[in-house]
């Protein structure tokens, strides 16, 4: 990784008087990750410069789902889910970089319109439940999904190189959900956003494993019936040659 | 070596999957069970979500059941016209089973069932085999008896006042289908939500409320669970989307090698001694189980999929 960067980092730093008018220039090293047979997450290398001060903020966002939250609550002496909560569009996936604490970059107002850091994602929970507040509900789903590793716990940090060039690796874990992601890098000065970049990212299953799962779904009576045969053939294989 | 299962949508280790497979199976060669009871609730706790635990397992036992059934078969111990009865039940209850699991799904409850089902069973049937076994190991200790007394199984209760009576000639009964079909019927709801054959609810079921002899049981009741798991398999591909065939293939590869040394070893152990040890194991996954349900869990929340649809 280390000379793959040296070398783009020249390749920016040689162009950028061409691109002197462009505050912020910013890449991904990969703008397709493969979910192949063999897949156990991959790390993205986000690189690019700035012209001029400013501190540089990465957030990565995940397609958005729906999401249902569910609350365990004790009955008749066992736990039960008893409660829960929906909500219409969560970022499946969602990490932010940072070169310095994002408190200390912007104030809340700034963060909230550009939905940067957890407490600023924009997380509209319905709840049937009154046994727990929205609050909570939200609080959950960021906890359990921090728990799978699609929400990243902190803010990672941005290194400078020369005050000029920045990099940072982002993580996308085994059970990373495929579809577009959108990279967005923000130069923050002042505490007001003055330029911003939206790279995407596409992640997506390539391969066998691919074809299973469109199979699965597409022609999922074929499927089914080949899993039967499947199994009934290695069942009957395997009696055979353990005969004797 | 990780692999990426693609109906799970998470990658595993594959030693992991082969060495659970192939511990499952020495179970199994070794006891003459399927052995999904123990391996469902593994894959669950691996982290595999429980739908496609429940839906792969019953690939899984579809291949255990044909391998097991063969030499079964050459010997003779299948009553087909009762494995046929009984697949008839089985194949009305897998329907029922599947549109129930897709219903609690939708409702946020299938762990909880699998769970209570679980506990119940294993809890009934391995106290039972406990008892059972227990009593026959001190009685073959206190004496060499000529075999144990046996229950009248001919009594005759209103169980054979019921209509639709048909002769089984393998397993010299004269019975109302009624009975089979039910038994076959209530097997294939459990073993569609459990991700089990049913075997240990079968082969009992058989012996002490059919009252078919033992020589013909295990291989009539393994005989229908190919049918129903088949049918189940079938039924959750369609309906939930749940059988990754990657995870079966996996599983069945360090099973069909456990299965074979776990028979070897049986050999050498005492029948008695084996059930007693079954039991223990049976009554172990119970208690785990029963206990996740009580405490307080450090997690109150869930994630649904929401999403999915």
């Amino acid at each position: 990784m280390k000379p793959l960067f040296l070398a783009l980092a020249l390749v920016l730093a040689t162009s950028l008087p061409a691109w002197a008018v462009e505050p912020l220039v910013a890449d991904l090293s990969k703008h397709l990750v493969a979910i192949t047979t063999g897949f156990a997450g991959t790390d993205v290398l986000l690189f690019g410069a700035v012209d001029g001060e400013g501190e540089v903020v990465v957030v990565v966002r995940g397609p958005p789902k729906a999401e249902i939250v569910r609350r365990k609550d004790r009955r008749v002496g066992i736990w039960i889910n008893s409660g829960s909560a929906t909500v219409e569009s969560a970022p499946s996936f969602y990490r932010v970089a940072s070169t310095r604490p994002l408190a200390e970059i912007a104030a809340d107002s700034v963060l909230d319109r550009h939905q940067i850091g957890l407490n600023h994602l924009d997380l509209t929970v319905e709840s049937q439940d009154s046994g727990a507040t929205p609050v909570i509900y939200r609080d959950a789903l960021v906890r359990l999904k921090q728990k799978k590793g699609l929400y990243g716990d902190t803010v990672q940090q941005i290194g400078f190189m020369s005050h000029r060039l920045f990099r940072t690796e982002i993580h996308f874990p085994a059970n990373v959900p495929v579809g577009t992601y959108l990279v967005e890098v923000y130069l923050i000065q002042g505490g007001e956003v003055i330029s911003a970049q939206t790279t995407p990212l596409v992640i997506s299953k390539i391969g066998v494993g691919a074809d299973v799962f469109d199979f699965a779904h597409q022609q999922a009576a074929a499927y089914g019936l080949i899993a039967i045969i499947l199994a009934a053939a290695a069942g009957w294989l395997a009696a055979a040659a353990f005969k004797k | 070596m990780q692999i990426y299962l693609p109906i799970a949508e998470m990658s595993v280790n594959v030693f992991l999957i082969l060495g659970l497979g192939g511990g499952v199976g020495l179970m199994s060669g070794l006891f003459g069970v399927g052995g999904g009871f123990l391996m469902t609730p593994l894959l669950i706790f691996l982290g595999i979500p429980p739908a496609v635990a429940v839906g792969t397992e019953a690939a899984q036992i579809v291949a255990s059941s044909v391998s097991g059934v063969l030499a079964h078969w050459r010997r003779g111990n299948v009553d087909i016209k009762m494995g046929l009865i009984l697949t008839l039940g089985g194949f009305i209850g897998s329907f029922g089973g599947v549109e129930l699991f897709k219903w609690l799904r939708g409702l946020g409850q299938v762990d909880l069932v699998i769970a209570l089902c679980y506990v119940i069973f294993l809890g009934v049937v391995g106290g039972l085999m406990f008892i059972e076994s227990i009593q026959s190991l001190v009685q073959s200790r206190r004496m060499t008896e000529s075999g144990m007394p046996r229950k009248k199984l001919h009594q005759h209760t209103w169980i054979h006042g019921l209509p639709f009576k048909v002769r089984f000639r393998r397993s010299k009964l004269y019975i109302s289908a009624v009975l089979p079909i039910g038994l076959g019927l209530l097997v294939g709801v459990l073993a569609a939500i459990m991700g089990v054959g049913g075997g240990f609810i079968m082969v009992p079921a058989m012996i002490y409320l059919l009252g078919m002899p033992t020589s013909v049981v295990v291989g009539t009741s393994l005989f229908q669970i190919i049918f129903v798991t088949a049918n189940s398999t079938f039924l959750h591909a369609t309906r939930n989307f749940t059988v990754d065939v990657v995870l079966a293939l996996l599983l069945l590869l360090g099973g069909v090698i456990g299965a074979q040394i776990g028979a070897k070893m049986s050999v050498r152990l005492k029948g008695e001694q084996l059930r007693v040890l079954l039991a223990l194991i049976v009554l172990l996954v119970c208690v785990k189980l029963g206990v996740d349900l009580v405490t307080t869990p450090t997690e109150m929340f869930t994630l649904g999929a929401g999403g999915k649809h």
